[in-house]
């Protein structure tokens, strides 16, 4: 056996490599927060009777960051806060990998959280050991069942996945309703509402509500990043979104990973939702508010569709959502501004690429946000096998 | 006749035949309101992608403008005063409110454009963007507003048509379906009509097209891409804001948070499954529509006989979910048959001269 010659990884200026990386996404959240004071200083005007203070826009942050990491039940919060946003983005972004767009994480999370929920009432008197598990793996089913369902679809008929995820979503409302209303409502209760989960809720950690769900959104991300970069399926997953038509010269069968794809995108965001619902409400009524689903969107976007992006996407998000309430209650600024903050740092990293233009005069060619969904078309397109 | 309705199966179809007849006639207004915004939606959709731009950010726009339409009716309403006309109810502060928001869909479109067309950026990703700051700004100013319970425009009332025309047997509803309606209800399928002419028929309609298919072979006939493509995102903005406006002038006269409901997803499905033309989008608005009203009319009246007693077994949510059901199989079922404009949702370059 000859010596292998030394394996050539790029580790020239690494530290140039990771200052740019950062760089964009740094100088988009330090924009936005200042779009996000004028925005507070303009809304002053706005409303009658108000005074204005022109300090209002750094009480606020402040506010919003004492609320959010002031204390440790508040670290702990905007931890548990973040779970399964870590595990939505992780959802959006193995689908952005593959090149297609899951809109769909808002109903998949909300079967998740109905699969778990349905499991956990049944073993709610059964050990921990099995019920704790199977809930779990309950979520997981239901949310990739409503991820598989858009992926067949997609890959037999060509039905954009954005679309019909879109439809699941509502679809998911109704069905969660009927599930609730009917075989899992309290026999006698005045209103639709579930029995707790009993010995399936997941346990405390640490602080007020630092349920196991914390733990659990890590090692996802550590699994789906070995899977996407260290396993062929992953190889097949990225070549397919990197360009379909090698992927299919290669002999990959891109209908087959596109239902795949999407089931383990239902997967995730169905962990979400059992996460959730074992670590924090334990039980449920008819209609589950959430806006997982979408922040998770925005995650995937920010997170660059990495697994360790999307961690500290997630992250910063999770801060903002825990934050905003101690924000509205010491500056009654509400809590809609952490969305006006989350489509402005979007904006400022898609359009990063024509800033910089201006700036430096030159044309560059455009670099995609997301890798895979670009020039994605939104049609019912025949996927080849 | 009667007899038909006890057999087996085929009498159930005849029972559900039977039962349509008997209701469409009254829900068929009901039907074109819910159409409305959905079917603007969709022109919005066929306007920018039959010119090669993706616009999913539709949502976005027409939930901003309904902001926009409301918001500006309340600051002018005590300036502006003036009756109401009698027919469609028209105050001046109405107007004013109404032409906000068609100039608010044009201004956040023309934004969309940049991003899509200067910036080159992933045209799904900035449609996202417009629809998560639209969700978040319009929910951060009514939280703030409604703390003053502000009081807004009204709303455009429905035309009352003649009771001679409506009640003329059996296509007297036809009317009723069509004239029983607020001013931007009744101007949706007049919109449809000289979309589908213009689209197809006028020189604007062949570029448009020309673009949305092989930008490359339209700037070499000396068609303007860039242009072309910003002007029609920008004018798609003035359908987007007549949609919202009909959410807040016509169809409610106040504003909710998140009061779009995926409307504007469901435009681009009713896009999708109409072929891009302005008829068949508004054809599978109408579809959507009537499957939703039809799905409320069983549940509150549900029909008599053996039909009524197999759909008490079904839960009434099956009924909230039967458009978004509908939407999907019929989307499943165009396959490979709805085919886009070939450069849908691809940036446009021009070479650099060199």
């Amino acid at each position: 056996m000859t010596a292998a010659a030394p394996a050539r990884t790029p580790v020239a200026r690494p530290w140039t490599g990771i200052g740019t990386t950062l760089a964009v996404p740094l100088v988009s959240i330090l924009l936005a927060l200042v779009v996000g004071a004028v925005i507070i200083e303009l809304s002053q005007l706005l409303t009658p009777g108000g005074t204005f203070d022109v300090w209002l826009p750094l009480e606020a942050y402040r506010a919003l960051l004492e609320g959010s990491l002031g204390s440790w039940n508040a670290i702990v919060n905007s931890l548990v806060v973040t779970t399964p946003l870590v595990l939505g983005g992780l959802s959006v972004a193995f689908g952005f990998k593959a090149g297609l767009f899951n809109i769909g994480a808002q109903g998949q999370f909300l079967m998740g959280v109905l699969g778990a929920v349905t499991v956990g009432v049944v073993l709610r008197d059964a050990s921990p050991f099995v019920a704790i598990p199977a809930a779990l793996v309950g979520g997981m089913i239901a949310g990739a069942f409503w991820g598989f369902i858009p992926g067949v679809l997609k890959a037999t008929s060509g039905a954009h996945e954005v679309v019909t995820t879109i439809m699941l979503n509502y679809i998911a409302l109704s069905v969660f309703a009927a599930v609730v209303n009917g075989p899992l409502r309290v026999k006698g209760a005045p209103s639709a509402v579930t029995t707790t989960v009993g010995n399936a809720a997941l346990p405390i950690l640490t602080g007020r509500n630092g349920h196991t769900g914390i733990l659990i959104a890590l090692i996802a991300v550590a699994v789906v990043s070995f899977v996407l970069y260290r396993t062929t399926f992953g190889f097949e997953v990225r070549t397919v979104g990197a360009n379909p038509e090698a992927a299919r010269y290669a002999g990959m069968r891109p209908r087959r990973l596109i239902v795949i794809t999407m089931s383990i995108c239902g997967l995730l965001a169905g962990l979400a939702g059992a996460g959730e619902i074992l670590g924090i409400t334990h039980k449920t009524t008819a209609s589950y508010a959430t806006s997982v689903g979408f922040d998770s969107i925005a995650v995937a976007l920010l997170g660059r569709s990495s697994p360790v992006g999307v961690l500290f996407a997630a992250l910063l998000f999770g801060i903002m959502r825990s934050g905003a309430g101690q924000m509205q209650i010491q500056t009654g600024i509400p809590p809609e501004l952490v969305d006006v903050l989350q489509a402005t740092i979007l904006f400022f990293l898609v359009a990063n690429v024509a800033i910089r233009r201006a700036v430096s005069g030159r044309r560059r060619r455009p670099r995609a946000a997301a890798p895979g969904a670009t020039g994605d078309r939104f049609v019912n397109e025949r996927v080849t096998n | 006749m009667d007899f038909v309705n006890h057999i087996p199966i085929v009498g159930l179809v005849f029972q559900l035949i039977g039962y349509l007849v008997d209701v469409l006639p009254t829900i068929s207004p009901i039907i074109l309101r819910a159409a409305t915004p959905i079917a603007l939606c969709a022109l919005v959709g066929v306007l920018c992608e039959r010119s090669g731009v993706v616009n999913i950010g539709i949502e976005g726009v027409m939930l901003a403008t309904a902001f926009i339409g409301w918001v500006v009716g309340v600051a002018v309403v005590p300036m502006l005063g003036g009756a109401p006309t009698a027919i469609f109810g028209i105050t001046p502060a109405l107007l004013v409110g109404l032409a906000a928001a068609l100039a608010g869909g044009m201004l956040i479109s023309l934004l969309l454009a940049w991003l899509a067309i200067s910036v080159r950026a992933d045209q799904i990703i900035s449609g996202t963007i417009i629809n998560i700051g639209a969700f978040g700004l319009t929910g951060y100013l009514i939280s703030l507003l409604s703390k003053s319970s502000p009081v807004g425009a009204g709303s455009f009332t429905p035309y009352h048509p003649p009771a001679e025309l409506t009640g003329i047997p059996i296509v007297g509803w036809i009317f009723e379906m069509f004239l029983e309606q607020g001013p931007i209800t009744m101007s949706v399928i007049v919109i449809v009509l000289v979309m589908q002419v213009l689209l197809f028929r006028s020189r604007w309609g062949l570029r448009t097209r020309a673009v949305g298919e092989h930008p490359k072979a339209a700037e070499t006939v000396g068609i303007s891409v860039i242009a072309l493509r910003y002007r029609n995102v920008v004018l798609s903005g003035l359908l987007a804001g007549l949609a919202g406006a009909s959410l807040t002038m016509e169809a409610t006269n106040s504003f909710q948070d998140g009061m779009t409901a995926g409307k504007g997803f469901i435009g681009l499905a009713a896009m999708i499954v109409g072929r891009w033309t302005p008829i068949g989008a508004f054809g599978a608005a109408l579809l959507f529509a009537s499957s939703q009203a039809i799905g409320r009319s069983i549940s509150f009246a549900p029909p008599h006989g053996e039909l009524g007693d197999i759909l008490k077994q079904v839960p009434p949510q099956f009924f909230d979910a039967l458009p978004y059901l509908v939407t999907i199989i019929v989307l499943a079922g165009l396959i490979g048959r709805s085919i886009p404009p070939a450069a849908d949702g691809k940036p446009y370059e021009r070479e650099s001269v060199s």
